[in-house]
């Protein structure tokens, strides 16, 4: 075996806070050989991102790191910053998680590119925008030239971060690490990243160090996967051992906890109370924003985030809503709640038309329609203790109730979602991720509601948490008698908890059936193409996955394609899927909306 | 760009005819009128002055007379100043305080800006916290007290710089009056300045560009100047409205022939048509000078440009 390109012994990183010192990274070693790929796994706050700032000298001010860092025969740790700036860009790379706030959004992207060359290589003028506009091509953006004179707000997510990309390529690095890069992107754009690194590694023999919490993506393209966890390594190997025979317990929770896409479910417990009318209904339903273009003298348009959507949900079902980022399932998830004015269509609860009523009848009805948002800790409102929070819900529909039994209320439903009823006193940023989401969720239900909406309310957590949420999530469904409209992105998660998905693009339901007829045999092509995006937590299968993948991104609600709006992206559109918008038809034991359904 | 800047100017008409009835009634709601001198004048003589410049008239029709008038741009005679029309008032003092005013609003800028990137760069150390205390003792001196203070320091002390007066509009007159006008302008531009500049340094773009091994004078000067210069540039627009109501003391007390002065004296002296005159030209100035940063803050946001 060849000298290791990086050699990473006893890292230490250390934040000294107000509270005192802080030990992010403790002990951490590895070695990476040129044009390796090494996948580093952890959970949020086990120092896998800190490690890697901490290599490049870009620690916060209160951050101090020791040990020793050896990459091309010189200790990163011990260079002062001048000698740190001509290896960071130029030898060592770096990609970050969310390419919209790490793109400065006051520069064309060209100029960013621009100054790269100019401070590793003196290239400047025509020369430069000559290699940025190759180095666009090379990372798969068309029109590169031309692309150079964008603002990032003018790109779309997978394009600013192929820009990132291309940028931290400019001076042919002998390591790129990227962070989370695409965390913030959907999953088949997703899928498009990661073969983009697949094949720039092999083309440029670029070693890769990629940091990411989800051990799917790091399944297919690292050859090597480190895990840690407190800061520090519990386990490194070679991906297929670490996937395999996993040694260390914490490994083994780990992979325990990921839910699996290509399995189908354990079975969810049938509701107490099964049968009768819809619960839930929507007809035709609509939802529609005006827009404004410019700022002040732009032209009003109208976007259409959810069109035509119906379904019903059965008492005690649970409906998974999926698709990519600005498909319309968290507007439909507002609109089913009557959070947003509907334009056209209805929503009933219990056969009363929820667009009708008067407020003062739709509040009444709002003790049984709940909501869980995404992000637990902006959902609640950080000036107000858990107890407060959590009874919120009583003060309005309960307001004559004594301040001893709104306490009890507020103990036994902080008990009931797994926190000590002791500190309810506490406030929001006093707890973790997971325990803020608890709280959020004894909010929702301590009206004892008939239906709750999780708006993407795993999505933020952690794996290990996100199981553990989930299994409370469907423990008291069954112990409450709920009805649940699940929303989220991550197929696999649907999949675990749904009975039923809907799939939706572009505001429009593409498919809806029974989670193993969907999950086992798609109709839809855009089900079909989610599925094959998705990555699985296995090597081998990864490996094996021909990445089909589905190019480009969606275009914007603003101007939907005519006829079926999935056609632009369709493998198997033809010249009438132009022309007629498909209708949603039965198909099996779900329908689907798409006019070749029955050839494919 | 041509439909936003002709919206722009649609929009404030009504603004400025809100400040022009708002000021008409006001003043005329003050107790006295144009005419009380010390002297008594005859009955007959103030009855035959307040009918010749219309004053005997009801109130709305005196109002829709002057908005007539003021759509032809007639400001009207001066009744302090005779012989003078409000127009020749105005096209005299204003080159005096444009020059005072502009001045102070360059050096105000030029050292508030640099100030404040200064702290910014030396975050929680001596400089910052030298700077930043400077800042906040010029935010708390009004400019009526250090007027007077550089006045006597300066000029009666050191007898360096003249105590007031405009002279040939030399340096030597203008220095005095145009710090003590920059000095608070350019004590909150530094504040303004040092938190936006905190702020941008912890974007995550910023971080992306030390990653990328940038120098770090390339990193303030190429990518956080920019994005940390907005809020300074929205504030431009009020600091245009501060130096014009500080010209008017700092006019006073130097003894400058601008506006600011025929503003004292007219308000005082209940000389309607002057008082309005300066408030609609005033106002017309601070809305014109509000556009202009609008269109500068879209030049330099490409996230909100005008054109489409």
């Amino acid at each position: 075996m060849s000298a290791p390109l990086l050699a990473v012994e006893g890292l230490d990183v250390e934040f000294a806070t107000p509270a005192g010192t802080v030990h992010a990274v403790r002990g951490l070693g590895f070695a990476l050989q040129p044009g390796e790929t090494l996948g580093i796994v952890g959970e949020s706050g086990s120092g896998k991102s800190q490690a890697m700032l901490a290599l490049l000298g870009l620690l916060a001010a209160n951050g101090r790191a020791q040990g020793r860092a050896l990459f091309e025969g010189a200790d990163l740790l011990a260079l002062d910053e001048p000698a740190l700036e001509r290896v960071r860009g130029s030898r060592i790379a770096m990609v970050f998680q969310d390419p919209m706030t790490s793109l400065n959004p006051y520069l064309a992207v060209g100029r960013q590119m621009g100054l790269v060359l100019a401070a590793h290589r003196g290239v400047s003028g025509a020369a430069a925008r000559r290699e940025c506009a190759a180095a666009l091509e090379a990372v798969g953006i068309p029109e590169p030239a031309h692309r150079l004179g964008r603002y990032p707000h003018e790109l779309s997510g997978g394009m600013r971060q192929r820009v990132m990309i291309a940028t931290a390529l400019l001076c042919r690095p002998a390591l790129l690490i990227a962070d989370e890069p695409t965390t913030a992107l959907d999953v088949t754009v997703q899928s498009q990243i990661l073969a983009l690194m697949q094949e720039l590694r092999t083309r440029y023999g670029t070693a890769i160090v990629l940091i990411t919490h989800d051990l799917a993506v790091v399944a297919g393209v690292a050859d090597r996967i480190l895990v840690m966890q407190q800061g520090a390594c519990r386990e490194e190997g070679p991906a297929e051992a670490i996937f395999r025979t996993p040694q260390h317990p914490y490994t083994r929770a780990l992979l325990a906890a990921v839910p699996r896409l290509d399995r189908p479910a354990t079975p969810l417990p049938p509701p107490r109370v099964q049968g009768g009318a819809p619960l839930l209904a929507a007809e035709a339903l609509r939802v529609e924003f005006p827009v404004t273009e410019g700022r002040l003298a732009g032209r009003r348009r109208r976007l259409r985030a959810v069109a035509d959507v119906s379904f019903a949900l059965a008492p005690g079902e649970i409906l998974g809503v999926v698709g990519e980022s600005g498909c319309g399932k968290s507007t439909l998830g507002r609109a089913l709640l009557a959070l947003v004015p509907v334009a056209g269509g209805r929503v009933s609860f219990l056969g009363r038309d929820l667009t009708a009523l008067a407020h003062a009848e739709l509040q009444a009805l709002r003790r049984d329609l709940q909501v869980v948002f995404q992000d637990p800790l902006a959902s609640l409102d950080p000036r107000m203790t858990v107890r407060d929070i959590v009874a919120e819900p009583l003060d309005t529909f309960e307001p004559r109730l004594d301040e001893a039994m709104r306490t009890n209320r507020v103990a036994e439903m902080l008990t009931r979602v797994g926190l000590d009823p002791s500190h309810m006193n506490r406030y929001p940023h006093q707890f973790s991720g997971g325990q803020c989401q608890r709280v959020a969720i004894a909010r929702a239900l301590i009206m004892r509601p008939r239906v709750v909406v999780c708006d993407e309310a795993v999505s933020a957590l952690d794996v290990s948490v996100r199981a553990q949420i989930l299994r409370l999530l469907l423990e008291l469904r069954r112990l409450l008698d709920l009805s649940l409209v699940f929303i989220g992105h991550d197929l696999a998660v649907i999949r675990q908890v749904s009975q039923r998905v809907m799939v939706m693009y572009l505001g429009r339901v593409m498919e809806i059936a029974p989670a193993e007829e969907l999950f086992g045999a798609p109709r839809h092509p855009y089900t079909r193409a989610l599925l094959a995006a998705a990555p699985l937590p296995d090597p081998a299968l990864e490996r094996g996955r021909l990445r089909a993948g589905l190019p480009g991104e969606p275009p914007s609600p603003l101007a939907p394609p005519s006829g079926c709006v999935f056609r632009t992206r369709c493998v198997w559109a033809l010249a009438r899927c132009a022309e007629q918008v498909p209708p949603l038809v039965r198909d099996g034991a779900g329908e689907v909306a798409c006019l070749r359904a029955g050839e494919i | 760009m041509l439909r936003f800047t002709l919206q722009r100017l649609l929009t404030g008409i009504p603004a400025l005819l809100v400040l022009v009835a708002l000021a008409f009634f006001l003043i005329r709601a003050a107790p006295g009128g144009p005419f009380d001198t010390e002297r008594q004048l005859s009955p007959e003589i103030e009855a035959n002055l307040r009918r010749a410049y219309h004053l005997d008239e009801p109130l709305p029709l005196q109002f829709a007379r002057y908005l007539g008038n003021l759509a032809r741009g007639d400001f009207g005679p001066s009744f302090q100043y005779r012989d003078f029309t409000v127009t020749e008032l105005i096209g005299a003092g204003f080159p005096v305080s444009l020059r005072v005013g502009g001045l102070a609003m360059l050096l105000a800028v030029l050292v508030g800006v640099a100030a404040g990137a200064f702290a910014a760069l030396r975050q929680n150390r001596f400089a910052d916290h030298a700077v930043m205390a400077a800042a906040m003792t010029g935010i708390s001196i009004p400019n009526f007290v250090m007027a007077p203070l550089l006045v006597l320091g300066v000029a009666v002390g050191l007898g360096w710089l003249p105590a007031g007066g405009y002279g040939d509009g030399g340096w030597r007159h203008l220095l005095l009056p145009v710090v003590t006008l920059a000095l608070p302008q350019i004590a909150y531009l530094a504040r303004l300045t040092r938190a936006s500049m905190i702020e941008v340094l912890r974007s995550p773009y910023i971080r992306t560009a030390r990653a990328q091994g940038l120098p770090p004078r390339t990193i303030i000067l190429r990518h956080a100047l920019k994005p940390a210069l907005l809020p300074v540039v929205s504030y431009l627009g009020p600091a245009t409205a501060a130096l014009i109501t500080g010209s008017v003391v700092i006019e006073q007390i130097f003894g400058l022939p601008g506006i600011g002065r025929f503003f004292v004296n007219g308000a005082l002296n209940r000389d309607y048509t002057l008082v309005m005159g300066v408030v609609v030209f005033y106002g017309a100035l601070i809305l014109a000078f509000n556009f202009l940063v609008d269109l500068v803050y879209g030049f330099l946001d490409p996230r909100i440009r005008h054109d489409t």
